[in-house]
Parts: structure tokens; C-alpha cells; sequence
């Protein structure tokens, strides 16, 4: 292939053909491997009807290939419970899952003072013994909660189903349902078994479920405040939700609860008090919000505070569903107060990243939303891809009615939502949504990320470690995001990897300051010394000048 | 207060674990699987493991660390993970082309009763096992053992799959150097190096998970123990086995299958562990050992005795696995400090009796509990505080709650670096560790000395 060879790769960018990428990255895997990726690369090209092209998503991992996918437990206990601080989260299982989901993930919590329960630092599990797995492991399980209650005395504890559980058929809902009435406080079971659905997608869905059927709803106080929203899909890795709260307080909007950075059991149980729903990872929670509007009457809104232009937007979008005039007035101010400082450095940093290439392959909305930064430094993202994403968060929401539901979604369950009878209190009118839709407003919208990608970027979904390689050795990014199996494969390549998980040791990266520390990071990065050093003198100028030694 | 719900007072806990000191075998597994020369580890299972222990073995070495997995969904639960992992092992050779696959399972895989063996004979059949390629396993089910036996199995595992001999003995030695890092493994080979001995030393994870930044990354880098070094191993002089549950298995299948005759002695951390293993090596190879390993003993016996003021009677608590802390409490009593809560997660028959053994003279009585967690070693503290603490660096929330110094050892070390550079095992990896330990316990005395003690010399 002539597109691909190193003079032709050194030209830019622009002089690599995307179509004959993509056969590069099927070239050596097996004729049925390649069959199926085939549908998951995609060259992007919006149709005239603003349309994107359909791209497989939510499939299958391949057996064998490299993949950058945990599983549903992962997504379950380790993302969507994980940073909720006072519920008791007990793993029933083996020891390995929840040591490894024990504070991985760097998700901060604030505590309200010494006393505020914190379990977090905690790991709490049944450590199934192979007579648990001959015997059964209930009444193992029973204990542990007993044991659980009788030290800390929670308000909540949860227990969540590892592969052998499910295998051997331990009821963790009947437990609960049992130790729920024995000790008098909420518990709930997660059968999240790591098999169940295709990636940790499965996990998140498991997880909101089982918190919207077991807490939300169950605290009717009402937060005091005149704006009142919820933040969904944001899970305060390095500090993210803090400088969310920061921001929208500033701006006099109440934040009930968070979805699950720096949350509580009480913020939970009081969500449907909320009169608006945004959400910011529309992949680890939409139906939330969905079934939110339905059982209590609260709208939802496709948000983003990753960019500094993007949190201005999403500020304006959610002052302009409440029509209030002094609430917009207090946003522009935080915006006209915030950007200065966030264009100074901007435009500092832009000097230094503009006209260089970035890669993301990480999530099921951070591949997009981080594109805002970079753009924002000048810098284009030429290829991105979701590690567990559905066709909806590439393509856009139209494309849900006409989703196939394979076996493997069906295992997930749905839940069947219906009004509240007490609770239930529409917070628009339909003559209000009207009049906001005349003005453009836009609810429960989401275009997906390739609308918003530029044309003939690749667009790959599951992307593996093989593909990964052949990626960087042909555009030669000046930046690679990804997780943190990926990250050190990268550099050894010479090519800086951040990582958009965990963020590695920064953050936050949410809002106004967090763009400014997104930009000097990635400005340190893309800029660092240290790759000018890869070759010592000797091995870039091997030939000799004396013969000293020799004679 | 970080771990603010630990309560001072020690109630029984029968079947909640709180704060595990051990993790599960595969991880165990696919450390030591990368210590074979041009192999990918296989995780049979559920992707979910795979890429726990993937991200694990990351963060702690800061290097690569590349596996392959069955991807289990509810289907190969149901009826089997044949397909998957027939349709694995082509995917493998075919795209990433190691010259070993090396399979372990995980809980799932084991409790539905996978019969590798039996699949990798069906691989094979169906022409998927390149010539000259293979595939070797392991049983490593999570409810059974910790990380420590699963590393175990898998170093033995080199033994079943490779072994051979064909009666003529070489003039070497096997090491299975135990559940180590890198680093450890390199000074390990650098002693038998030294004394001029001609070692066979599996697993090799070094030049795997501590190689250099040279701006290619390759999949297969020039560590790792070699397919042919491995079936000669059979033909050997000697194994020494290096800590009893890491190496013992490989180190007596060896004895038992080829009549290669095993010594196991304990890693060597400090020096009297380090003695017994020169000493064995010396008296195995019939070689002497030569001036520099005396003067590197008599340096490590100099920091010992130059600064002994600092470490008498100084109270440790240590979390770990058995191996290593058997070696470290031994080297810590042999300088007069005083380990006195010790726990490991790891079932280990001997392990108890072995430590009261090591502790016998410490003037003060001690705690050993193996299982045990670290909220009962944190309960330990609490009721009798100690000078220094020495673990993972699950520990550091008790540190700081505590404000007791702690010296990172072990695994997982996910918030510093070093240990995949700088050996702890060795008389230099002795005067390491007695560094760290001497520069938390001095920073300590300069931090909480008054004005008018704060001392320029120490």
C-alpha cells in the first residue's frame, strides 16, 4: 500500500487516504474478523440529510483480540456505584473483583466533615471460597451483610453478583429482600455478572436501574433553591462534579443530585424533586433520564461541560429552560467573569498545540466531548472511537427506534415505567415546550458524535490493541487518548498517551478551570522534551570520527 | 480521617472481608506468563478479569502489559467457552503471532468446567496451533488461593508443558526466583552471574516490565525466560526455588518428574536469606563466591551497624504475601526492629508458625494472622501503634490516618516508582530496602522534632 509508507505518512495528515486505512487495519486479521469489523470502522461522511452512516456498535467483543473493554460488574460497581460514598457496596464473590474496583478509578468525595460517612476507602467482600462455589454462597452472603450492619451501620448497603454467583444461581435479590427487613435499612442486589452483555455498558445500565428502582423517589424533601437540576452521567474523576458545583452555584442553580460523582444515598433518594435533568455522558445513563420524565414529569437536556465553549452553551441552555431573565443575567455574568482567564491561557497554549493531531478511543462520550478541548487548542482530532458505546452515541438518538435488541441486550433488563401517582408533576406545559422548541430549544436531543466530526476522519468502534498500533504508526498523532492498558504501549512508540478514564494523575478537566488544566496539560504533553531524547548522539550519528580505540 | 469507620475495638468476622491483603490467581497467572519469552497470556473467561489484571499490572510496573480473553458473554457461560477460545487462539497466532499462549482461567471458566486440555487438543486439530507454536494452561480458579498460588501454578505449569531430558546432565542451575519483580529477577541472575554459574532462572519478567524507552514498542520485547532454555530445565545440575509458595511447586515438580534435585530456601531479602542462598548456590555449583559478593555483604552489614540507633526496638506492622513476608520479617529482626502485626491474605499452613519461629525473641509480643486483612491490621494499630508500616499501597490510607511512615513493598505499588528498577533481594537490594526504611523514620525525627532538637547530623 503506497498511502501508507513512511515518506507518504510524513506529508501530513491530509495525504493519507482514510478508505485505505481501513483496509490496512482488516489486512491481517482472519476473513470472518474482518467482516465484522468492517462495520465497526467507519470512514465518516454526513449524508445530505445530516445524516450519519450506521456503524456497528454494542456487539460482541472478538475471542482473542486485545480488547480495551472490561465487563458489566466493572461498569456496574466499579463506575456507577463506585463513587457514591455512604452506601455499604459488598462484592459477592471471588476476591479479585472488588479488590480490583477498590478506589481505581479516582473519583473524589467531599465529605461534609469528619463525622459524614465515607466508605470509599473501603473494599468489602463475601471472598468466595470454593466450598461457597459447591454449597452456595447465600448464606455466606447473609452473614457478611450482618457483619456489615453490625460495624458501620450504613444507610444502605448493596451487594453485587461476580461470574460465579450468577453461575451457581446465589439469589442476591432475595437476600437483600431479606437482610432489607431484618436490619431495617435499604438493601439492594446488582446482578451484574461480568458475562452479562458485551462490555461495561451492561454494568451501567444494571446499576441505574437498580438505583432508580430501589432509592429515587424515596426522600420527597425538597432541596431549597429556584433552579433546581440533577447532573447526570457525571462521576467526579479528579474532581470534575466539584468544580461543576462550583460553577453552577455561582450561577445560583441548584445541584439535588449527581449522577454519581461526589453522590449520597439521600441525593439519590430525592432526585425526582429536581425540574431538570441534564446529562453529560449520554451513554452511561439517557434512559435515566428517560424514565425520570416519565414516572415524575422531568424533562431532560443533553448538556456538556468538557470545553470551555461548551460549558458557556450548556450554562445558557439550561438558564434558558427556566425563562427566567435573572437567572440568565447571573450566567452570562459567571461566563463573562470565567472566560477571561480560560482565553488567556487558551490562546497561550493554542501557540504551541495549533495544527496538531489527536486521537481518543475511550468511553461512550468522552471520545466526543473531549474533541471540544483539543479544538478549542487548535488541535484536530482525526480519528475517535467509543470503547462501549451503542449506535446512538455515534449516530445520533433518531436511530433508536430502529435498533436491533440481540441477545445479548436482552439480558439487560428494561424496566416498564409508568407515572407516579403522588409524584409525578409535569415541570413544562405542552404550550411551554412549544414555545421553546419555536425558539429552538432543543429537549432530549443528542446528535452523536460523528455529526460532529469532521468528514473522512475514521470513526472506530472497539478499536483493538492491533488496530491501535497500526493507527499511530500511520498518522503519527501528536497525542493518543485512551485507558490506562493502552497507555504505556503508546509511549514506548515516542507518542504522549493521555488518559481520558482516569485522567492519570490531572483533573479536573470539567468547566471553566478545568479547561485551563486540560490546556497546560495537553501543552505539556504534545510539548514535552523528553521525546527529542528517544535516539542518544551515538545512534544518530554512528559513524566515527577517530579510530583511537582501534589503533 | 481517610479510614474514619475502623473501630478501635476487634469484633470476629466470619464472612465479610474488609480491605483484602491478596488479590486473586489468575493476576498471579498472567504476571508470571509474561515471563516466558515470546508469550501472550490468555485469560479464559469473561473480559472483564482480563482487563482487571491487565490494568493491575499496569499501573504497578508502568510498563505495557499485553493479554488476550475469551470474551465470555451469557452464551459461553451457558454452553461452554470451547468456541471462544478455538476462535482466541487462531485470532492470536494470526494477529499478534507470539510463540506461546499461555491459558488461565478464571472463576467462571473453572465453575462451568472447561476442559482446556481438551480445546486446545480440538485447536490444534482444527490446524489452528501454528508448528512450532504453543499452547500451554493452567487452572487457576479465584476462588481458590490468592495471586500467589496462581503465580505458582503457572511456573509450574512451565515445568508440565516444557521440561525434558535426555539424561545428560548440564552444568546448570533452574532458579524459579518466586513471586518478584523485575528487578529482583535481574540480581538474582547478576549472583549466579557473578559466582559464575550458569542459571536457567524462570519466570524472567525482566527485560519485560522494566525496559527501556527507545521510542518502538514491541509486543515480544528480548526478555523472558526462553521456550528451549525451559526444556532443558529437566537436565539440570540443581533447582533452587526461592520462597516456598511461589516457587515450591515448579521447584518439586522438577525433582519429581526428572529427579533434578530442589533446595527451597527463602527469598533471599536481608542478609542471613541472602547467605543461605549464596551459600546454596556455592555449595550446588561447587564454585567459591567471589570477593565482591563479601564486599557488597560487608557494605549492608555497614549501614547496619552505622546506623543501628535508628532501627532497635522500632515497631513495624506488615501486610503482604507469605514469601516475602517471611524474608522481610526475618531481615527486620535480624536488625534488632521488631515486626509486631503481620498479615497476609493468603492461606499459607506454615506460614504462622514460621513467623512466631523468626519472632521468637522479639521482646514483645506479636500478632500474625494468615488470612487476614488489612482492617484487622488497622485494628491491630489502633490499639498498639507502631513506628513504621510496610505493604502495598492499599496502606497509605492507614499512614495517613495513623501518621505512621510507610515504606511501599510488595504488590500493588500504584503510586511510586523503583521497584520494577531497584531489587530488594540481594545484599544491594538489602541496603535499598535500609534506605527507605532510614529515610522515612529520619524524615520523620526532623518533621517532629522541637527548634531546638532539630539536628543538622544524624
Amino acid at each position: 500500500m503506497k498511502v501508507l509508507k513512511e515518506e507518504t505518512t510524513n506529508l501530513g495528515v491530509e495525504a493519507i487516504d482514510p478508505h485505505e486505512v481501513k483496509q490496512e487495519l482488516l489486512r491481517k486479521v482472519p476473513t470472518k474478523v474482518a467482516r465484522k469489523r468492517a462495520k465497526q470502522i467507519i470512514v465518516n461522511e454526513i449524508g445530505p440529510e445530516l445524516e450519519a452512516q450506521e456503524i456497528g456498535a454494542n456487539t460482541r467483543t472478538i475471542p482473542g483480540i486485545i480488547t480495551q473493554r472490561g465487563c458489566t460488574y466493572a461498569g456496574c460497581k466499579g463506575v456507577i456505584l463506585g463513587p457514591t460514598r455512604d452506601i455499604v457496596n459488598i462484592t459477592h464473590g471471588p476476591i479479585g473483583c472488588g479488590f480490583y474496583s477498590w478506589l481505581t478509578r479516582r473519583n473524589q468525595t467531599r465529605t461534609n466533615g469528619p463525622e459524614d460517612e465515607n466508605f470509599m476507602t473501603y473494599c468489602f467482600s463475601t471472598d468466595m471460597q470454593e466450598e461457597d462455589i459447591v454449597f452456595g454462597g447465600e448464606k455466606k452472603l447473609r452473614a457478611a451483610i450482618q457483619e456489615a450492619y453490625d460495624l458501620f451501620k450504613p444507610k444502605a448497603i448493596s451487594i453485587f453478583a461476580t461470574c460465579p454467583v450468577g453461575l451457581i444461581g446465589d439469589d442476591v435479590h432475595s437476600v437483600a429482600r431479606e437482610m432489607k427487613e431484618k436490619l431495617g435499612i435499604n438493601v439492594f442486589g446488582f446482578s451484574c455478572e461480568g458475562y452479562k452483555g458485551v462490555s461495561q455498558s451492561a454494568g451501567h445500565h444494571i446499576a441505574n436501574n437498580g438505583i432508580f428502582t430501589h432509592v429515587v423517589g424515596l426522600n420527597d424533601n425538597v432541596k431549597e433553591g429556584k433552579f433546581k437540576i440533577n447532573l447526570l452521567g457525571e462521576y467526579n474523576i479528579g474532581g470534575d462534579a466539584f468544580e461543576l458545583d462550583r460553577i453552577l452555584d455561582d450561577c445560583g442553580i441548584t445541584v439535588v443530585s449527581t449522577f454519581s460523582g461526589n453522590s449520597t444515598y439521600d441525593q439519590f433518594a430525592n432526585a425526582h424533586t429536581a425540574d431538570l435533568n441534564t446529562i453529560m455522558c449520554h451513554r452511561s445513563i439517557n434512559y435515566v433520564a428517560e424514565m425520570m420524565e416519565t414516572k415524575f414529569g422531568i424533562p431532560w437536556v443533553k448538556i456538556n461541560f468538557i470545553g470551555a465553549e461548551a460549558a458557556a452553551k450548556s450554562l445558557r441552555k439550561i438558564a434558558n429552560y427556566f425563562e427566567d431573565p435573572e437567572l440568565s443575567e447571573r450566567v452570562e455574568a459567571v461566563i463573562a467573569r470565567e472566560m477571561p482567564e480560560v482565553e488567556k491561557v487558551r490562546e497561550e497554549v493554542r501557540a504551541r498545540c495549533e495544527g496538531k493531531v489527536a486521537m481518543l478511543f475511550v468511553g461512550g462520550s468522552r471520545a466526543h466531548h473531549y474533541q471540544e478541548l483539543f479544538r478549542e487548542i487548535g488541535m484536530k482530532t482525526i480519528s475517535a472511537g467509543y470503547e462501549f458505546a451503542h449506535r446512538d452515541d455515534y449516530e445520533g438518538r433518531h436511530v433508536l427506534p430502529f435498533l436491533k435488541v440481540d441477545a445479548d441486550s436482552r439480558n439487560i433488563e428494561e424496566l416498564e415505567v409508568h407515572p407516579d401517582p403522588e409524584r409525578f408533576r409535569p415541570r413544562k406545559t405542552a404550550e411551554d415546550v412549544e414555545r421553546l422548541a419555536a425558539k429552538g430549544f432543543r429537549f432530549k436531543d443528542y446528535d452523536g458524535m460523528m455529526r460532529e466530526m469532521p468528514e473522512r476522519t475514521l470513526v472506530v468502534d472497539d478499536i483493538s490493541q492491533y488496530e491501535t498500533d497500526r493507527l499511530i504508526d500511520i498518522y503519527k498523532p501528536a497525542i493518543f487518548c485512551a485507558g490506562i492498558k493502552e497507555k504505556f504501549a503508546v509511549q514506548k512508540k515516542g507518542i504522549p498517551m493521555k488518559q481520558l478514564h482516569s485522567y492519570d494523575s490531572g483533573g479536573p478537566y470539567a468547566g471553566f478551570r478545568g479547561a485551563i488544566n486540560f490546556y497546560r496539560e495537553i501543552d505539556r504533553m504534545v510539548n514535552s522534551q523528553v521525546w527529542k531524547y528517544l535516539k542518544a548522539p551515538w545512534q544518530e550519528n554512528p559513524e566515527l570520527a577517530a579510530k583511537y580505540a582501534c589503533d | 480521617m481517610l479510614l474514619r469507620h475502623t473501630p478501635k475495638e476487634i469484633n470476629q468476622r466470619k464472612a465479610l472481608t474488609i480491605n483484602p491483603a491478596k488479590t486473586c490467581q489468575p493476576i498471579g497467572a498472567m504476571y508470571a506468563a509474561l515471563g516466558i519469552h515470546g508469550c501472550l497470556p490468555h485469560s479464559h473467561g469473561s473480559q472483564g478479569c482480563c482487563a482487571y489484571h491487565r490494568s493491575t499490572l499496569t499501573r504497578h510496573y508502568k510498563e505495557p502489559v499485553m493479554a488476550a480473553t475469551s470474551s465470555f458473554t451469557e452464551g459461553a457461560s451457558v454452553f461452554g467457552g470451547q468456541a471462544n477460545l478455538v476462535q482466541a487462539i487462531d485470532n492470536i497466532f494470526t494477529i499478534y503471532e507470539p510463540d506461546v499462549i499461555a491459558v488461565h482461567t478464571t472463576c467462571l471458566s473453572e465453575t462451568i468446567g472447561d476442559d482446556i486440555p481438551q480445546i486446545a487438543r480440538k485447536a490444534e486439530a482444527d490446524g489452528k496451533i501454528p508448528s512450532g507454536k504453543f499452547v500451554i494452561h493452567v487452572n487457576t480458579p479465584s476462588y481458590v488461593g490468592t495471586h500467589v498460588t496462581g503465580f505458582a501454578n503457572m511456573t509450574k505449569a512451565m515445568v508440565d508443558y516444557f521440561a525434558q531430558s535426555n539424561g545428560k546432565k548440564i552444568d546448570q542451575i533452574n532458579i524459579v526466583p518466586g513471586y518478584v519483580e523485575p528487578s529482583d529477577m535481574e540480581e538474582i541472575k547478576r549472583l549466579a552471574d557473578v559466582m559464575g554459574i550458569r542459571t536457567v532462572l524462570f519466570p524472567d519478567t525482566s527485560g519485560v516490565l522494566n525496559r527501556p524507552q527507545t521510542g518502538k514498542y514491541e509486543m515480544f520485547p528480548k526478555g523472558g525466560v526462553t521456550v528451549e532454555a525451559l526444556k532443558t530445565t529437566g537436565d539440570s545440575m540443581a533447582t533452587i526455588g526461592l520462597g516456598r509458595m511461589a516457587s515450591g511447586p515448579a521447584a518439586r515438580a522438577l525433582d519429581a518428574k526428572f529427579n533434578v534435585h530442589c533446595e527451597i530456601l527463602d527469598l533471599p531479602i536481608g542478609f542471613k536469606a541472602t547467605d543461605r542462598f549464596v551459600d546454596t548456590l556455592r555449595k550446588t555449583a561447587g564454585t567459591n563466591v567471589p570477593d565482591i559478593l563479601n564486599e557488597e555483604r560487608g557494605q549492608l552489614l555497614d549501614i547496619i551497624t552505622d546506623m543501628h540507633q535508628y532501627f532497635y526496638g522500632r515497631k513495624v506492622a506488615l501486610a503482604g504475601d507469605p514469601d516475602q513476608l517471611i524474608a522481610l520479617t526475618e531481615f527486620l529482626v535480624s536488625i534488632d526492629m521488631w515486626p509486631i502485626h503481620i498479615v497476609t491474605g493468603t492461606t499459607a499452613k506454615k506460614f504462622e508458625t514460621r513467623i512466631r519461629e523468626i519472632t521468637r525473641d522479639v521482646p514483645h509480643p506479636v500478632n500474625v494472622s494468615a488470612p487476614g486483612d488489612m482492617f484487622l491490621l488497622h485494628q491491630w494499630i489502633k490499639n498498639e501503634p507502631v513506628d513504621l508500616l510496610m505493604g502495598n499501597t492499599y496502606m497509605k490510607y492507614i499512614a495517613r490516618d495513623e501518621d505512621i511512615p510507610l515504606v511501599r513493598f510488595g504488590f500493588p505499588i500504584l503510586d511510586r516508582i523503583g521497584h520494577s528498577y531497584f531489587p530488594t533481594v540481594g545484599y544491594r537490594g538489602g541496603m535499598r530496602l535500609l534506605e527507605k526504611i532510614l529515610d522515612v523514620i529520619l524524615d520523620r525525627q526532623d518533621r517532629d522534632a522541637p527548634e531546638e532538637s532539630f539536628e543538622l547530623v544524624m
